[in-house]
């Protein structure tokens, strides 16, 4: 057993995390948009506008280390999501470049981009629920699978919009402040509903999940994570009440206990899928990559991983803070 | 299989192409942002702070097209060719991964402090981040053309285990036509901004004539493109002898050379017959190919006959070549004029502007030209002598690929007309109403975040 593909399954779990919790803000503040007035609207643009190229580069280093260190695997998930992925690329593009064109536009152009910006939030957020809700399921197909897949897509688009509200939360003040509270509540029970549907579903869909899950007394180790999900979640809802109700706590609170919530349902996931890369079909060992490329690239990324990390934090940190309209002017 | 085949090649293939674009225009662009920054902290001219202002908005604007499309293309090369990754996955993965690891990262990232960050940060910083951005693109393009050019000319690779894997990574890298491809395709880059800074400019100084800001760009966009375009010209040249030595099959396609001779003429016109393997109303120059590519009047140009089936679509490849050439040569001669006619004069006159401005994306059609020569030259191979583009397709449906097809299309169409629209938008009206920044000028040390 070697131990190369078993480094590069964590790796690609940490790019698709980061990707998750770090694209996932921008893609709920895209979302929540329509939700918000003109003035706030800049506000919410300017408090991702330095971070959300970066971001989304987390989902290219996603993809990038399943086709390098599982190519097989690459060819048959992405050729079996091909027209999720299609619609979920073209969400990535409109909302790019809708984000750069609506600070360029004025007027009935500027309101254009802006719902183009928010449709493909949107969509990229829906087919990236739905890619999952496919890939989980072994991409079997049927009306059932197809309901599981729509009820995915919709539990990824709660999540984002929860990471976005908190994101806002601790990004804003005044009355956007205010109506993040409110958008946060409503994350908060759209994502409690989702983990409890896609858990409950989940084994009944997939019979390799079910034993992972139902195996005594393994079992009483791993409801660890669902456990510890559920007080992370209840955290979650107090201290948004908390800050509401004027408190001096952080106002970065609800964001982190909502990246504790997102990191145990993927340690949850992960430890679902484990040892396949394929649900039974490709284990990991099966799919690596020769041990050539995993050895060249384990040593570029040992070395570069740990830069990418720092300076993602220094630029952070750089435009931490409040964020103030007009960042683009 | 076929229609797929036809299919996922002419998908790719527009997806490579409209993302080329972009990288193109974004690699030299950071390198002349570098140079805007570095002058404006010397004289804190405000000129040079608005310029660099305008201009790092249409980098951004270039750059987000680049990364949305680039991030289709890591897609694609597992849904539109897996084969391509089974055979060679182990040489071209991890060059992929490395673009991703030391460039794309270092380059989304600093951007933001870029774009952002000029009254946050301290000067020393923003220069940093700006020089950093810079370095990332061209790193980026170091990669991508490394594989690239692997895929042309493969060597240091081995067969084992039912793939090939790469036996020494430096002789993959560091292939026989990566030098030439790289220096070819960053000086493409280089030319390509400049005429886009040299029109872009000339633009707005027929809108307002007494911009400072405008005239000092369209000075450097023409000097620039007045220094890079004979190198280019000797780089060209020098990419085209290696290509005769490595792949000789895509230099007749060039030069539409049918048969093997001696002294073959250079053909200045014609319409090559794929089926009947002859050149129609052809205008030739006798000896001039061999003249050219061999150095010697009676020297000996291998044909399209040495090579059986395997060759190139012909007549594209040959029109191709020929309008990067031509392209070249009248981007060369505009560029040295411009610095002539400005020298001479001190203001440089309409109809000149006019022709820059005409110019503007003359080096993205160049460029776009050069790629179907060195793409559709290496045809039927994907990877050459080593895998056949056939032998790489995968299984998605007709149908898949051409619900797929419609949807990329219009997406583009769209995303093309609206770059357009804020381009032009940037470079006329944009300009003049970009407010004067005196709080940045009096304030250059860091303001903290509140």
């Amino acid at each position: 057993m070697d131990i190369l593909p078993l480094v590069f399954f964590f790796i690609m779990g940490l790019a698709v995390l980061v990707y998750v919790v770090l694209d996932g803000f921008d893609l709920g503040v895209g979302m929540l948009m329509p939700a918000a007035t003109e003035k706030e609207q800049s506000v919410m643009v300017s408090s991702i506008g330095p971070f959300w190229d970066a971001n989304e580069t987390w989902l290219v280093l996603g993809v990038g280390v399943l086709l390098i260190a599982f190519p097989v695997a690459h060819g048959v998930v992405l050729q079996s999501l091909y027209l999720l992925a299609v619609a979920m690329l073209i969400g990535i593009m409109l909302r790019g470049v809708a984000f750069e064109f609506r600070m360029k536009a004025q007027g009935w152009h500027r309101e254009l981009w802006n719902w183009l910006f928010w449709a493909g939030s949107f969509i990229a957020s829906f087919f990236q629920g739905a890619m999952l809700g496919r890939y989980i399921t072994g991409f079997e197909s049927g009306f059932f699978y197809l309901a599981f897949a729509v009820l995915c897509g919709a539990s990824v688009c709660g999540g984002y919009v929860l990471l976005g509200a908190t994101w806002l939360i601790g990004k804003t003040e005044g009355p956007l402040q205010k109506k993040s509270f409110a958008w946060a509540r409503w994350g908060l029970l759209w994502v409690a509903f989702a983990i409890a549907l896609v858990s409950a579903a989940t084994p009944l869909v997939s019979e390799t999940v079910r034993d992972k899950w139902f195996d005594f007394p393994r079992t009483l180790f791993v409801m660890v994570l669902p456990i510890g999900c559920g007080l992370a979640w209840l955290w979650t809802w107090r201290e948004v009440g908390r800050l509401e109700g004027g408190s001096k706590a952080s106002h970065w609170r609800p964001f982190m206990g909502t990246v504790v919530v997102f990191v145990l349902a993927m340690m949850g996931l992960a430890y679902s899928l484990f040892p396949y890369v394929v649900i039974d079909r490709l284990t990991l060992w099966e799919a690596a990559a020769h041990p050539t490329a995993l050895r060249f690239t384990f040593i570029g990324t040992a070395i570069v991983l740990p830069f990418i990390i720092g300076y993602t934090i220094v630029s952070y940190r750089i435009f931490g803070g409040k964020a103030k309209a007009g960042l683009y002017d | 299989m076929e229609e797929a085949l036809v299919l996922a090649r002419a998908q790719f293939g527009l997806n490579i192409a409209f993302h080329i674009l972009f990288p193109t225009l974004t690699i030299a662009l950071a390198w002349f942002l570098l140079g805007f920054r570095i002058q404006y902290q010397r004289t804190r001219d405000p000129a040079l702070l608005l310029t660099y202002k305008l201009w790092t908005k249409v980098f951004a604007l270039t750059f987000a097209m680049g990364v949305v499309t680039g991030i289709v293309m890591s897609f694609q090369f597992g849904t539109n060719w897996p084969g391509f990754m089974k055979h060679v996955g182990a040489i071209a993965g991890p060059l992929l991964g490395y673009e991703v690891l030391t460039a794309f990262f270092l380059e989304a990232t600093f951007l933001g402090v870029m774009l952002f960050g000029m009254n946050r940060v301290p000067d020393w910083l923003h220069i940093t981040a700006t020089a950093l951005v810079a370095l990332g693109t061209s790193l980026s393009a170091f990669w991508i053309l490394a594989l690239n050019s692997w895929m042309q000319t493969p060597t240091g690779h081995i067969f084992a285990d039912g793939q090939w894997i790469a036996g020494s990574w430096i002789d993959v890298i560091f292939n026989p036509s990566f030098p030439y491809r790289f220096f070819h395709m960053m000086l493409a880059s280089g030319l390509t901004a400049s005429f886009v800074i040299a029109g872009l400019s000339s633009w707005r100084l027929l809108k307002a004539p007494k911009d400072t800001s405008a005239r000092k760009t369209l000075r450097a966009g023409i000097v620039v493109a007045a220094i890079l375009a004979p190198i280019q010209a000797f780089v060209g040249d020098q990419h085209g002898l290696n290509t005769l030595k490595h792949q000789p099959a895509k230099v007749a396609a060039m030069e539409a050379l049918w048969h093997t001779e001696k002294g073959a003429p250079l053909v200045l016109f014609a319409i090559p017959n794929q089926k009947t393997r002859t050149n129609d109303y052809a205008i030739e120059l006798p000896y001039g190919a061999a003249l050219i590519l061999t150095h010697d009047k009676h020297g000996e140009l291998k044909g399209l006959n040495e090579f059986g089936d395997d060759i190139p679509p012909v007549a594209p490849v040959f029109f191709a070549f020929r309008a990067m050439v031509g392209l070249g040569v009248l981007m060369l001669a505009l560029a040295w004029f411009g610095v002539w006619m400005s020298r001479r004069e001190r203001v440089v006159p309409r109809w000149l502007l006019w022709t820059f401005a005409g110019f503007t994306f003359s080096g993205w059609i160049a460029t776009l030209c050069g790629w179907i020569v060195t793409e559709m030259g290496r045809q039927p191979w994907l990877v050459q002598g080593i895998l056949r583009t056939s032998q790489a397709v995968g299984e998605i449906t007709g149908a898949q690929l051409g619900a797929s097809i419609t949807l990329y299309v219009l997406t583009y169409i769209g995303m093309f007309i609206a770059y357009m629209i804020v381009l032009t938008h940037l470079a006329g009206e944009g300009a003049g109403n970009l407010p004067p920044d005196p709080v940045a000028a009096a304030m250059p040390v860091a303001r903290a975040a509140e």
